[in-house]
């Protein structure tokens, strides 16, 4: 109940800051303007719409996920907002729990009015919208919750600039992460399992990636598409735990 | 340390030593401090500022570890939810979330307390109204002065019915009529029983309010207890007379018994090095047929305890800056 207590009023702080909504007009501009730039082609203009308007709820959703991300705790910390908090009867784990899982409701309502200017745009061009589409926007969204656990991972011990630079790495990194497995099949042992290592270690975001299955009509099992949600909960998962441990033993100065 | 489950605050050599810079220097914040508040008293703890009266109150509220030593709150180890549950703290400065409003911003804290609903609502109007906020219910926090959040801030702290209320330096920063606001309101809380730690450097205020008080200096503690005890203790209560017509004669009797004569015409005003000679004064100012006008004993005050403290405290190169 406190965990949701905190995460309800994290949702309001986010619903009340502009930077959320510049972000999301940008977003749905974005998402539009892919119909001028079908015009500027030759054919294809499905997958132009697809890929530019799931590419764009991607790229803000991130963006947002990162920006918010790095705030959550940091903004607490400087602004000593925390110190009203902790000296509540609330575990440490609880108010870190509460803000992630505040952040995931704004992303979740951020996603659904995004796919909704989406589905608009889609609707107006008579785009079929298949099954597959969905499937990739729940694996953007749990690639948001990836995401959002690194950047607040980050700002549990570092400062905003700092966890913005380290998650903005993190999420490049994690799409070239099957090449690092792949660049150390090439090499001796030692370095291929260093890389092995690196690629179990970071989070494979490609996996979330299904944008080109939409685009070029291939179909995932759900078998498949429970395995990579499952991969994303624990990854998260794991990343809450490890930023939960630093979170206890910090002093807030 | 025997855990005393008498007492609201307990601390036995409770230290913090940070790690500051690149190279991790030791700076050593609070440093072996013995504390105890009993049930129901108004506490005074006091300290120039970096004294460490911020960071032991942030030890006692769990934000941050202490280093070595021990500390209790109702007989219990810090941190424990059970223990937080009974104390109210407020901050030093604080920033609260300004996109709430007072009613969002108290129920926000209720509910971290599991109050909800018409419960939740009565206290949050009970406490607005104790605060003198009723009228600002519904206004965002970033339209506040400071003296508004203050004032909220001290309803948060309250919004459990807490045992213990924790307030950091309440008075800093407030106008006059603030000030005595905040002063009214710890005299209503010890009123209803409630136990009262306060820092400040603003020894008037922990003057008129405090059963005991502290002071910290460089993370040690230098003098506790009553107030009266304090003021007493050493402090030397000197005398002012006021004198009409003493002859010359006369006065070289009194000289040597004053600290410091001021002549104004006929008139002169004495001052005595203390309270013992005021007889032999009386006696002088008789035999010499001048009339006493006037006779004041200066009772020392927390102010000059403290200045002779941290004087006492201070190196030589100290003084001097």
């Amino acid at each position: 109940m406190k965990i949701l207590s905190i995460a309800l009023n994290t949702f309001r702080e986010n619903l009340r800051d502009k930077l959320l909504y510049n972000l999301l007009v940008f977003a749905l501009l974005m998402i539009g303007s892919s119909i001028l730039l079908m015009r500027l082609t030759l054919g294809e203009f499905h997958r132009l719409i697809l890929d530019v308007g799931l590419g764009s709820i991607n790229f803000f959703g991130v963006l947002i996920a990162i920006f918010v991300g790095i705030g959550l705790v940091n903004k607490e910390i400087e602004k000593k907002t925390i110190y009203t908090i902790v000296s509540k009867p609330v575990a440490r784990y609880q108010f870190l729990l509460g803000k992630y899982l505040g952040l995931t409701i704004t992303l979740l309502v951020n996603t659904v009015v995004m796919a909704l200017g989406l589905l608009v745009v889609l609707h107006a061009q008579a785009v079929p919208v298949e099954g597959m589409f969905f499937k990739a926007l729940a694996l953007i969204f749990v690639e948001f919750m990836v995401i959002t656990a690194i950047a607040l991972l980050f700002s549990t011990f570092t400062s905003a600039t700092l966890s913005a630079i380290f998650t903005l790495a993190m999420y490049v990194i994690g799409h070239l992460t099957a090449d690092l497995q792949a660049f150390g099949a090439k090499m001796d042992s030692l370095s291929r399992g260093v890389l092995d290592g690196i690629y179990y270690l970071l989070p494979n975001l490609e996996r979330f990636n299904l944008k080109g299955h939409v685009v070029h009509h291939l179909e995932v099992s759900g078998a498949d598409l429970m395995l990579i949600v499952a991969y994303g909960v624990t990854y998260t998962a794991a990343i809450l735990f490890s930023a939960s441990l630093i979170f206890h033993r910090r002093d807030f100065r | 340390m025997a855990p005393n489950s008498d007492l609201v605050v307990q601390t036995k050599q409770l230290s913090k030593i940070f790690r500051v810079g690149f190279w991790g220097k030791r700076v050593t914040a609070v440093d072996g401090l013995n504390l105890e508040v009993r049930p129901g008293e108004v506490f005074g703890f006091l300290g120039p500022n970096g004294a460490g009266k911020t960071t032991t109150l942030k030890m006692l509220m769990g934000l941050i570890y202490p280093t070595s030593g021990q500390a209790r709150l109702f007989g219990r180890d810090l941190g424990g939810t059970e223990t937080k549950a009974r104390l109210g703290f407020l901050p030093e400065s604080p920033y609260f979330y300004d996109y709430l409003t007072s009613r969002e911003f108290l129920g926000f804290y209720g509910h971290l307390f599991g109050l909800w609903g018409a419960v939740l609502d009565k206290r949050v109007d009970e406490l607005l109204e104790l605060v003198g906020m009723t009228h600002a219910k519904d206004l965002q926090l970033r339209k506040f002065s400071k003296g508004m959040l203050q004032r909220v801030g001290i309803a948060q702290a309250l919004i459990n019915d807490p045992e213990l209320v924790v307030l950091d330096e309440p008075m800093s920063g407030l106008d006059p009529i603030g000030r005595k606001e905040v002063r009214d309101l710890i005299l209503r809380l010890k009123e209803s029983g409630k136990t009262v730690l306060f820092s400040s450097h603003i020894l008037h205020d922990a003057e008129v309010l405090c059963d005991r008080v502290a002071m910290i200096l460089k993370g040690r503690l230098v003098a506790c207890g009553r107030v009266a005890d304090l003021l007493d203790r050493g402090v030397n209560h000197q005398v002012e007379l006021i004198v009409d017509r003493l002859t010359s004669e006369g006065l070289d009797h009194l000289r040597p018994l004053a600290d410091r004569v001021v002549m104004q015409g006929d008139r002169m005003l004495v001052v005595l090095k203390s309270q013992q000679q005021v007889q032999g004064a009386l006696e002088i100012i008789r035999a010499a047929k001048a009339s006493l006008v006037s006779l004041n004993p200066q009772k020392g005050s927390l102010e000059d305890l403290f200045i002779r403290e941290v004087g006492g405290h201070r190196s030589p190169s100290e003084h001097r800056a």
